[in-house]
């Protein structure tokens, strides 16, 4: 019997086309930015009160997965800026190969930020990179403080946690101190931010956060 | 859950590589998977074998080599394995350290049949 050594990742195909993805991103200076969470953390709405602030000149465009139904490209498509659905029909995650069929035919060295809203769920979408150049995981008041705890891998990959649901925080047991102490504990660089998407507090950090992110991919203005 | 999808991923990796050395017979196939890396081992089995049972991969084995957080210590410079908040260095006792490793799913080795 023979061993032979493999290096090599389970999921290269995947890796693979989500780097051509990235390169086409670098190139245009796109930012591209995932969303991951929980069903019912909120993406949906941070992504609704993020549209609604941009003035309708800025080319900015989303890419929303869901296992079945249109519901929140339609949601999203109100504010006037290109969405497109991916329907998994049965996927748990995006993959990189989805995010570049859900692409094609747009004119992506125009755009400025592309928003990727996974699947709700917050295991399976952690292992699939889509070439995004930021990772943002939702944690919502009304869920538990220690999902950083019992979801650490999708904590670990995360550069930032977007906390949301403020506007909530007086009526539940939610110990804010303590989610960000669990979710520095996971991961020790990841930034925190705290929103509410009814009242539309901490979205001026928010927005700056985006533009710092766009900064970073070089992108002029 | 997504263990379906990694598993067969490995097993089409399994079958190229075979195909890249004439059709060799694969006996046995190792994968690192990492406590950061999202997946299930036990899951990741159970959906290895639905996969390849009744075909002619129905004899491959799966070996998971589970990889526990691994953290580097910034002031002397040691590997240790990270398992209890917080992570303390323990040659010498500091909390600057930063995480190295433990996010893995990828192929350690391949058995094959010798020729």
């Amino acid at each position: 019997m023979n061993r032979i050594p493999m290096e090599r990742k389970v999921l290269s195909e995947n890796d693979r086309v989500a780097a051509e993805l990235r390169a086409i991103y670098e190139r245009n200076g796109t930012l591209c930015v995932n969303f991951i969470s929980s069903p019912g953390s909120g993406k949906t709405a941070l992504l609704e009160r993020t549209l609604a602030g941009f003035e309708a000149g800025r080319r900015v465009a989303v890419l929303t997965g869901d296992i079945q139904t249109d519901n929140d490209a339609r949601r999203l498509a109100r504010y006037g800026f290109p969405v497109r659905q991916i329907s998994t029909g049965g996927a748990c995650h995006l993959d990189a190969r989805m995010v570049q069929k859900g692409l094609e035919g747009w004119p992506l060295e125009d755009l400025e930020i592309l928003f990727v809203e996974n699947v709700g769920n917050l295991v399976c979408p952690t292992s699939y990179d889509l070439g995004e150049k930021s990772r943002v995981v939702l944690l919502s008041v009304t869920e538990g403080e220690d999902k950083p705890l019992k979801y650490p891998a999708t904590f670990y990959r995360a550069d930032l946690m977007v906390m949301n649901k403020l506007d909530l925080l007086p009526y539940v047991p939610f110990d804010a101190a303590l989610a960000h102490e669990y979710a520095r504990r996971v991961n020790p660089q990841i930034e925190i931010l705290n929103v509410s998407c009814t009242t539309g507090e901490g979205f001026d950090e928010w927005y700056r956060w985006l533009e710092a992110q766009r900064v970073q991919t070089g992108a002029a203005g | 859950m997504h263990e379906m999808g990694i598993a067969s991923s490995v097993i089409d990796a399994v079958r190229h590589e075979s195909e890249l050395r004439n059709g060799v017979r694969v006996l046995k196939v190792g994968l690192r998977v990492g406590e950061f890396a999202a997946v299930d081992p036990e899951s990741l089995r159970f959906c290895f074998e639905a996969l390849i049972a009744g075909t002619d991969l129905q004899h491959l084995q799966l070996d998971v080599q589970f990889c526990h957080r691994r953290n580097h210590c910034q002031h002397c410079g040691e590997y240790f394995e990270a398992a209890e908040f917080p992570f303390i260095c323990p040659q010498c006792d500091s909390i600057a350290t930063e995480s190295k490793g433990g996010d893995e799913l990828e192929f350690a080795y391949m058995e094959i049949e010798e020729t």
